[in-house]
């Protein structure tokens, strides 16, 4: 972190003076400062004293006692992690703010869900839209020891998170009549397909559908459309081709086998998400994963707040342990990101330790005291149980 | 209040008779299905004339829409196959389905998805009703480039439409005998305009005490419906949610061939498949699915108050369905359309009203 706001802060001194020789000079310093679209070399997170920090949003309803448990598994594999809590109880403005704070000063975070359905802040205050984590990742796979109607499902739903219908730009003009505006542009259109594609391309996919409903929203969705297109250009070796979101949804419900990676705007993904989630065995397993150009967020995907499980031991740790992992893997602490992962899906493979949601009869803590027994038995240094 | 409470209406226009009723083919498997609904019409010796209406969707100018608006208007009812929307075509094109439904009306989109006996799904015994606003929420086609590369879409939600829609979905349900209502919406995000919508369906639930009243939101629903649609009974919900949902559930009980659809106005009613597929691909292949087509027919008779017609033709579509190995493709079988089309007419002779010759 301290390395690249150095960069940021010369290339501020050195712009006024070398104009466009801005690239020239700033790889002088050992940094590439890149275009606006290109992917900068971000330097490792920042170790002091080899401990990284994370921020962590506790959330409401399951997501404090799941996050516990987070916490309570680092510490037992003595990952080098320490945890920032913040909390945001009221829904007032300073507690985001600080939040967003700690985000922007530690680079990573993971948390629960707020309970937005009181009259809460608008969604453009959010962390989402003000660190502008543009992409929301979400991969659903088929879990060998979870019993669904479908297998084999391996969909990467990657899912604008900024723009689209979640502006918050509603206003009545007239009494009884609402207008909602959609927004989309061609500058985070482009940038989801080029995130899109390159992602696709580093795990070794071999199609990208982009979904829309451009029949109806021809220039909203014509637009983003044609961003994905042309990106795709670049990328001669992923096959694209695009679906209209109702047939999508309908196609997911029969053959969701067909479907390899997928991009779109944010309500589309939120919806297909959903489904997809639902797909691979409920809420409870599948993590998620909000990436922008400087911070990264951890969740569970489809940010439940579980107000109705809530305290009463019964949650299903996976999906939060699972983002704990991939935020391992984004501090590049892959090592311990694999054995917690392993482990949570070995203890999800024995089905008597299957939680109310996935149709067992455990409970949270078994779970984990599952997961922490396993990791024992493989071997590395940990806390006593 | 400025929208009347249904008046009851008169029975409709019979000349000699006999009622005329609109039919527009529209593109794909629109004319092989609908022709095989006139077949079936004409063997069962429905009372019914069809009024053909091309619209050409080739075409830029609004003339052939409006012809067939006309049609419309003069019968009151009509048949529809999906009219194919061209991409190419600039943003000030608007779909001609949308363009159908917004002149006329019709405000209510009607799905009923039920699993049947004879075709294999994932999920047994679904039964929803899904109400969907048809006219305005998302699909409003306002949309503007105020700046080069930001757009604007509009999405438009009011306190009429929603009370009228809602006001629908209640009356259906009481109609029907059903047990309870979900709203279907996203007011966590979109506070002002989904909010809306819930507090109308909220305020004419007021007025239903007998019937349940619940809402939740559209990504909880849609993941629920892929574990457990059992629990859904009448669903009602905007434009855009209502498309998405009502293909998941046409997904859950086994696709899109088999599931009609209705849009329901105050003054006019449109039938058509469920999922509004032109189904380009299979066109003219005789592997299209006719079910969702004849059941939309049917719905059409019942319209029309030809109740003993509409279930006589129900009846021998669902046993046909139900005789698995003619099944077409899309439902795993490998019979053709007019293999299933000769079988529902022989289904029909057999059980005994005067039929002409097959």
């Amino acid at each position: 972190m301290a390395a690249s706001s150095a960069v940021l802060s010369m290339s501020k001194i050195i712009k006024p003076i070398w104009g466009g020789r801005l690239a020239t000079t700033a790889k002088v310093f050992g940094a590439t400062v890149s275009s606006r679209r290109e992917k900068s070399t971000v330097p490792p997170p920042a170790k002091y004293g080899g401990r990284h920090t994370v921020t962590l949003i506790p959330g409401d309803g399951i997501g404090p006692e799941l996050l516990n448990h987070v916490r309570e598994l680092f510490r037992f594999s003595c990952v080098p992690v320490d945890f920032e809590v913040v909390n945001v109880c009221s829904a007032t403005e300073d507690d985001i703010n600080n939040a967003i704070t700690a985000i922007r000063r530690n680079g990573v975070a993971l948390k629960g869900r707020r309970n937005t359905l009181t009259m809460s802040p608008p969604v453009s205050l959010s962390p989402s839209t003000t660190l502008d984590l543009y992409a929301n990742v979400m991969h659903c796979k088929s879990l060998p020891g979870v019993q669904t109607r479908h297998n084999n499902i391996d969909i990467m739903i990657i899912r604008e998170n900024t723009e689209g219908e979640y502006s918050s730009l509603e206003h009545e003009s007239v009494s009884g009549v609402v207008e909602c505006l959609k927004i989309i542009t061609r500058t985070n259109s482009l940038r989801i397909a080029e995130y899109a594609f390159k992602l696709a391309r580093e795990k070794g996919r071999k199609r990208v559908t982009a979904v829309h409903k451009a029949n109806i929203m021809k220039l909203g969705d014509g637009l983003f459309l044609q961003c994905c297109r042309e990106v795709a250009a670049g990328y001669p070796d992923i096959a694209f081709d695009a679906m209209i979101v109702d047939n999508t949804t309908m196609q997911l419900v029969s053959k969701p086998q067909q479907f390899d990676v997928m991009v779109m705007p944010n309500l589309y993904g939120n919806v297909v998400s959903n489904v997809c989630a639902g797909l691979v065995g409920g809420p409870g397993l599948v993590p998620g994963a909000n990436y922008g150009r400087d911070y990264a967020v951890f969740e569970t995907a489809t940010r439940n707040t579980g107000k109705s499980i809530a305290d009463r031991n019964i949650a299903n740790p996976t999906a939060m342990l699972l983002a704990s992992c991939m935020m391992l893997d984004h501090l590049k602490l892959h090592d311990y990101a694999t054995m917690i992962r392993n482990a949570v899906l070995t203890t999800m493979n024995e089905t008597q330790l299957h939680t109310a949601d996935i149709g067992g009869q455990g409970t949270t803590s078994e779970v984990v005291q599952a997961i922490m027994r396993n990791i024992q038995s493989k071997g590395p240094l940990t806390s006593e149980l | 209040m400025y929208w009347n409470l249904k008046m009851p209406s008169p029975p409709p226009a019979r000349y000699g008779g006999r009622h005329t009723v609109t039919l527009i083919p529209g593109d794909g498997i629109g004319p092989e299905l609908l022709s095989h609904v006139r077949e079936l019409f004409r063997f069962c010796c429905v009372p019914v004339d069809f009024e053909v209406v091309n619209v050409d969707s080739t075409m830029t100018s609004e003339d052939d829409i409006n012809d067939a608006i006309t049609a419309i208007r003069r019968n009151g009812v009509a048949l529809k196959g999906n009219i194919e929307t061209n991409h190419n075509l600039p943003p000030s094109f608007i779909s001609r389905n949308n363009l159908l439904r917004t002149s006329l009306d019709l405000y209510a989109n009607v799905m009923h998805c039920q699993s049947l006996p004879g075709v294999r799904t994932r999920h047994r015994n679904i039964d929803i009703i899904i109400i969907r606003e048809n006219t305005e929420g998302e699909y409003s086609s306002l949309e503007h480039e105020s700046v080069s590369g930001v757009v604007e879409c509009l999405k438009i939600i009011t306190r009429t439409n929603s009370l009228r829609i809602a006001d629908y979905a209640f009356r259906l349900a009481r109609e029907r005998g059903r047990r309870r209502v979900t709203a279907v919406h996203k007011a966590n995000i979109m506070s002002l305009g989904d909010g809306l919508f819930l507090q109308c369906c909220k305020e004419v639930a007021a007025g239903y005490q007998d019937i349940a009243f619940d809402a939740m939101i559209v990504d909880n629903t849609t993941m629920q419906l892929v574990s457990k649609p059992q629990q859904f009974d009448v669903m009602v919900m905007p434009n855009l949610y209502g498309n998405v949902v009502s293909n998941v559930c046409a997904g859950l009980v086994g696709g899109p061939g088999l599931v009609p659809g209705a849009n329901y106005g105050t003054d006019y009613a449109v039938f058509e498949c469920g999922t509004r597929n032109t189904g380009k691909s299979i066109a003219d292949g005789n592997i299209a699915n006719p079910t969702a087509m004849l059941l939309a027919s049917c719905l059409l008779l019942d319209h029309l108050r030809l109740h003993a017609y509409a279930t006589m033709i129900r009846r021998a579509v669902i046993a046909t369905v139900t005789e698995t190995r003619l099944h077409t493709a899309d439902l795993g079988g490998q019979g053709s359309t007019s293999d299933v089309v000769q079988s529902i007419m022989k289904e029909i002779q057999s059980t005994g009203p005067l039929t002409q010759n097959i």
